[in-house]
């Protein structure tokens, strides 16, 4: 094992797909019920992978929450929403999360992903998806590294490609 | 390697994120359409060896569709632009044809 970045498969999170309108009030009202925060800025996350919500697409936003609060958090967003027009998913099940932790983290995924992964580029708080070598991903940084989601039908194959790039030497290039 | 700007995303995404999508602005022509309307939405299509206004599908991405004016000869890139609209906007025209006067596409120019 090389000390690029330590990669682990780290347990479900709770995890809530919200469509819909962004600059209406009561989704702005709800997100900020669900997970504390604003709706974040395009190619932002606000808060983290326990509690928080990154910014998807123009109408997508992904809310993360305790495991064990999803169907709680999800009659709240209803109940907030009332009849404006939303849609919520529970995706928890759906997706596999990884930690790659380590100083030169953004190493292991340059290699895999189209993705220019400079600090000054891509700082902390930052929210990309993209593609990891031939799978849909996402990844965002945060203070000690990435933390990475994709399918979790998928989860062997990422794992797969995150070890072995995680292995390579160090090239610096970041 | 060929990079658009996806102008909902705001990231340079490269070619291997992206799916392409065939020629932009297409008119489409229903069941009650002329026979020579409906062919020519179905078939005829425009293939410039220069300026292109092309689709593109932001597919690794956010998943949204969007259009990009692109020399199909130089891979130069003259902008990208959300899908909802049926006209290229002035701005990426006007660049264009600083750079290939007498540019023309379709009805465009």
């Amino acid at each position: 094992m090389s000390d690029l970045a330590t990669v682990d498969r780290a347990p479900a999170r709770g995890m809530i797909t919200l469509r819909g309108d962004f600059t209406s009030s009561k989704l702005k009202r709800a997100v900020k019920a669900a997970t504390g925060h604003a709706v974040p800025k395009p190619g932002r996350i606000a808060g983290d992978g326990h509690k928080g919500v990154a910014w998807m697409s123009p109408d997508e936003l992904l809310l993360m929450v305790p495991y064990e609060d999803v169907a709680s958090t999800v009659d709240n967003i209803a109940s907030d929403m009332g009849d404006t027009h939303y849609l919520t998913v529970d995706v928890s099940d759906a997706r596999a999360v990884f930690s790659i932790t380590g100083p030169d983290a953004n190493e292991v995924l340059a290699r895999l992903c189209p993705v220019d992964l400079h600090k000054d580029s891509f700082a902390i708080g930052g929210f990309r998806r993209t593609r990891l070598a031939q799978v849909a991903a996402a990844f965002w940084r945060h203070d000690t590294g990435f933390d990475l989601v994709c399918f979790r039908s998928v989860a062997d194959y990422a794992e797969g490609v995150l070890q072995r790039s995680a292995l390579a030497r160090k090239t610096g290039a970041l | 390697m060929l990079i658009l700007e996806c102008p909902y995303c705001g990231v340079q995404a490269d070619e291997t994120e992206l799916h392409a999508g065939g020629e932009a602005h297409l008119k489409r022509f229903g069941p009650d359409s002329s026979e020579e309307d409906f062919e020519g939405y179905l078939f005829v299509r425009e293939n410039p060896k220069g300026v292109h206004l092309e689709r593109w599908r932001h597919s690794a991405g956010c998943g949204k569709w969007f259009h990009a004016a692109r020399c199909t000869m130089t891979l130069e890139v003259f902008g990208t632009y959300p899908a909802q609209t049926l006209a290229p906007p002035k701005y990426i025209i006007e660049r264009i044809k600083d750079k290939r006067p007498g540019w023309s596409w379709r009805n465009f120019s």
